[in-house]
């Protein structure tokens, strides 16, 4: 016999102590994420200057942001930067990962190595390779001291392939994160799972790509979003490199709202600008965490 | 022991803190002088400021202002307003004019008479609105110069050019020397700078006021601009291999002689000078590209946020005095190599070039800066098309003057 309660406790008292706790943060969260995001929505609709105004002025900044060369230039960017940073971490992340789990020597010192970018800032790693991509210093004048004379390799200093050499610094700095992430998932994956494979004669690379890759998709799903928010804020790592040079061919979208919220002194346009930037961030997240959770909730 | 030497620190820092706060007012002072030069020269401010029995607290912001200025004013709006601030006079600080965070200093200004001695007077004009005084300009430095290596020219086989046509006659002779032309940072306001030196000198100083100040798109688009944009077109043909971000960096080309020439403010004399180059014989310096003898008179001010403590507020009225002080102006426009507000003191120690720029202040053949004239939403924006057009060689004159006489139609 189950014994009977005089009605259930309600939920909202369950766990009382915890739930108080986790109020500072909760407030946190409301006030300064959701409501700084909602103010920052509201004012993109106004002329604010130099300090915000309630003055409204409809769509007006947003027209003139998506007619503006500068912000364009920024987009394709970001793309360009986004989709290539994606493909190239997570594969060459990895490769390297794969190549880790070989049981090979030093594999302590290999993992090291490739993870110690990543205690670099972006700062640093932009001033780096600034250096090594600059023609009279770096690789090129390297090469060419090497006795090929004509040889080339200024991707900072062309406009048509300067977002590449941005890429390249930026993937030196966190395929290494990557790398690790992956290799925690693949020495997730249960060594029975190899026996069973082996003994069936699966070769070894079809074993990684239809049955461990699957098997990894939390850490995919995690490492998808840690590269991800790292695509849409990526501004110091231009900054330190080009600052957003030649001319305006390697500007990015968090530049351009630095730039004229404080330097433009125009508010209403750094929040437009802003304002898309979430609304990018919103397509992309939304229909994901839909999948996510709301495929979990049908299992559970 | 060890618990001894931290209370021994501690006591320390107890009593040097007693100590400071029993002397003078003390006035945080921010400002981005951080060169060898300009920290020099706000020592001068500083020495002089301390004499009148007060603290001069130095609050130096390292970068340029691009840097500098969004801290200072996140300071003034979120409550934590310095003494004094720096800005470069003009429209930068005007709306923290109008949000009433600055304070007014008509009064002691009319005690002092300011507006007798300060010269230009445009100067005290971009201090003030609606008729009150809120900014101390200090110096003023003009943007149109254009900065020669005669060392490049003697090696081209040409002789220095005098204008603007002679320079870009020279410039294949130069390029087959193997010297860079014209010396170009690629930051957004140093090719902004080189546009509007270019277009004083060469469309005059009515079609600058009309186009800058009065915001004239027809003018803009007009055939009178087309002209200066081609210039523009050939001065970027001539700077294509100046491949440098720093202005400095782009004097030090021209001071040893591998680029021709250099279109830039008087604070590039501070190179010359450091690099130990004598006017005249090492380099050459045509104001207004040799055409037009016009200088602009922007410069830097400060202004002083309202402060609560009224100690404090006495301290910074003997700041503003001090800074307009004959002898202060002397000291400190001597080591920034910029020219002093007031027209009544002397400048013997100047060199060359500092003289023709004071002759042309003398003859009054002035423009306003640009800073003084727009908002820094249509500068920034002035900026960027600039900087895309002397990196973007498929970016057409004509193309860019369209986008340019927009961009004049919607600034205010």
């Amino acid at each position: 016999m189950t014994p009977m309660y005089q009605g259930r406790p309600s939920r909202l008292f369950r766990n009382l102590n915890a739930k108080i706790a986790s109020i500072p943060m909760i407030l946190t969260a409301l006030v300064i994420f959701v409501g700084g995001t909602a103010w920052t929505v509201f004012y993109s609709f106004t002329n604010s200057k130099l300090l915000p105004r309630a003055s409204f002025v409809g769509l007006e900044q947003y027209e003139r942001l998506w007619a503006t060369p500068r912000w364009l230039t920024a987009v394709e960017n970001i793309a360009i930067y986004g989709v290539c940073t994606l493909v190239f971490s997570l594969v060459i992340g990895f490769l390297l990962a794969a190549l880790m789990d070989q049981k090979i020597r030093f594999e302590n010192t290999f993992r090291t190595i490739f993870l110690y970018p990543f205690a670099l800032s972006f700062i640093v790693t932009g001033l780096a390779w600034q250096w090594i991509l600059n023609p009279n210093f770096g690789i090129q004048q390297v090469v060419r001291n090497l006795g090929w004379t004509s040889f080339t390799f200024d991707p900072l200093y062309d406009a048509d392939i300067v977002i590449y050499g941005i890429l390249i610094a930026g993937l030196w700095q966190g395929t290494g994160l990557i790398m690790c992430l992956m290799l925690a998932g693949l020495r997730g994956i249960d060594a029975d799972i190899w026996k069973a494979a082996r003994v069936d004669g699966i070769p070894t690379w079809k074993t990684y790509v239809f049955i461990v890759i699957p098997m990894m998709r939390p850490v995919l799903v995690t490492t998808l979003v840690i590269i991800a928010s790292g695509i849409v804020k990526v501004y110091d790592l231009v900054v330190a490199q080009t600052s957003g040079g030649p001319g305006i061919a390697s500007e990015v979208p968090a530049k351009y709202v630095y730039n004229y919220m404080f330097l433009a002194q125009n508010l209403g346009q750094g929040f437009a600008a802003s304002t898309m930037m979430l609304l990018s961030v919103v397509i992309v997240v939304v229909p994901w965490a839909y999948l996510e959770f709301g495929g979990k909730r049908r299992h559970g | 022991m060890r618990y001894r030497l931290t209370t021994a620190a501690f006591a320390a820092g107890v009593v040097f803190g007693a100590v400071g706060s029993a002397s003078a007012t003390d006035l945080e002072v921010t400002h981005w002088w951080t060169s060898g030069g300009e920290a020099a020269a706000v020592a001068e401010l500083a020495k002089a400021f301390d004499a009148t029995g007060n603290k001069w607290i130095d609050g130096a912001i390292a970068g340029s202002g691009d840097i500098a200025r969004p801290i200072m004013i996140s300071r003034i709006t979120g409550g934590d307003p310095m003494g004094a601030t720096q800005f470069n006079h003009g429209r930068q600080a005007e709306e923290l004019v109008q949000a009433g965070l600055m304070r007014d200093f008509t009064e002691l200004a009319e005690k002092e008479g300011w507006t007798k001695f300060i010269h230009p007077k445009s100067l005290l004009d971009g201090c003030t609105l609606d008729g009150k005084i809120y900014c101390v300009p200090v110096n003023i430095h003009s943007q149109q110069w254009l900065w020669l290596s005669n060392k490049a020219f003697a090696d081209a086989g040409v002789a220095v050019p005098k204008n603007w046509d002679e320079f870009v006659a020279a410039a294949p002779a130069l390029e087959k020397a193997g010297v860079v032309p014209l010396a170009i940072g690629q930051q957004p306001w140093q090719t902004t700078l080189a546009f509007q030196v270019i277009l004083v000198a060469l469309a005059g100083p009515e079609t600058f006021q009309k186009v800058f100040g009065d915001k004239d798109a027809t003018l803009a688009a007009g055939a009178e601009m087309a002209k200066v944009f081609a210039a523009a077109d050939q001065a970027r043909n001539m700077s294509a291999k100046s491949n440098v971000q720093e202005w400095n960096q782009a004097t030090s080309l021209v001071i040893n002689g591998k680029a021709g020439g250099q279109i830039m403010g008087d604070w590039a004399q501070g190179e010359f000078q450091v690099a130990g180059q004598v006017a005249g014989k090492d380099y050459t310096c045509l104001p207004g590209l040799g055409v037009n003898e016009i200088i602009s008179t922007g410069g830097d001010a400060f202004y002083f946020p309202k402060q609560t403590d009224p100690e404090k507020a006495k301290a910074q009225e003997a700041l503003a005095s001090v800074m307009l002080s004959p002898a202060t102006q002397v000291a400190f426009n001597l080591k920034k190599g910029s020219l002093p507000v007031r027209g009544d003191v002397d400048l013997n120690a100047a060199n060359d070039c500092m003289k023709k720029g004071l002759e042309i202040l003398a003859k009054g053949n002035i423009i306003p800066a640009p800073d003084q004239l727009m908002s820094a939403d249509g500068v920034t924006q002035v900026n960027d098309l600039f900087v895309e057009f002397f990196a973007n060689k498929e970016l057409s004159a004509a193309d860019a003057q369209k986008r340019f006489a927009e961009i004049i139609a919607a600034a205010d």
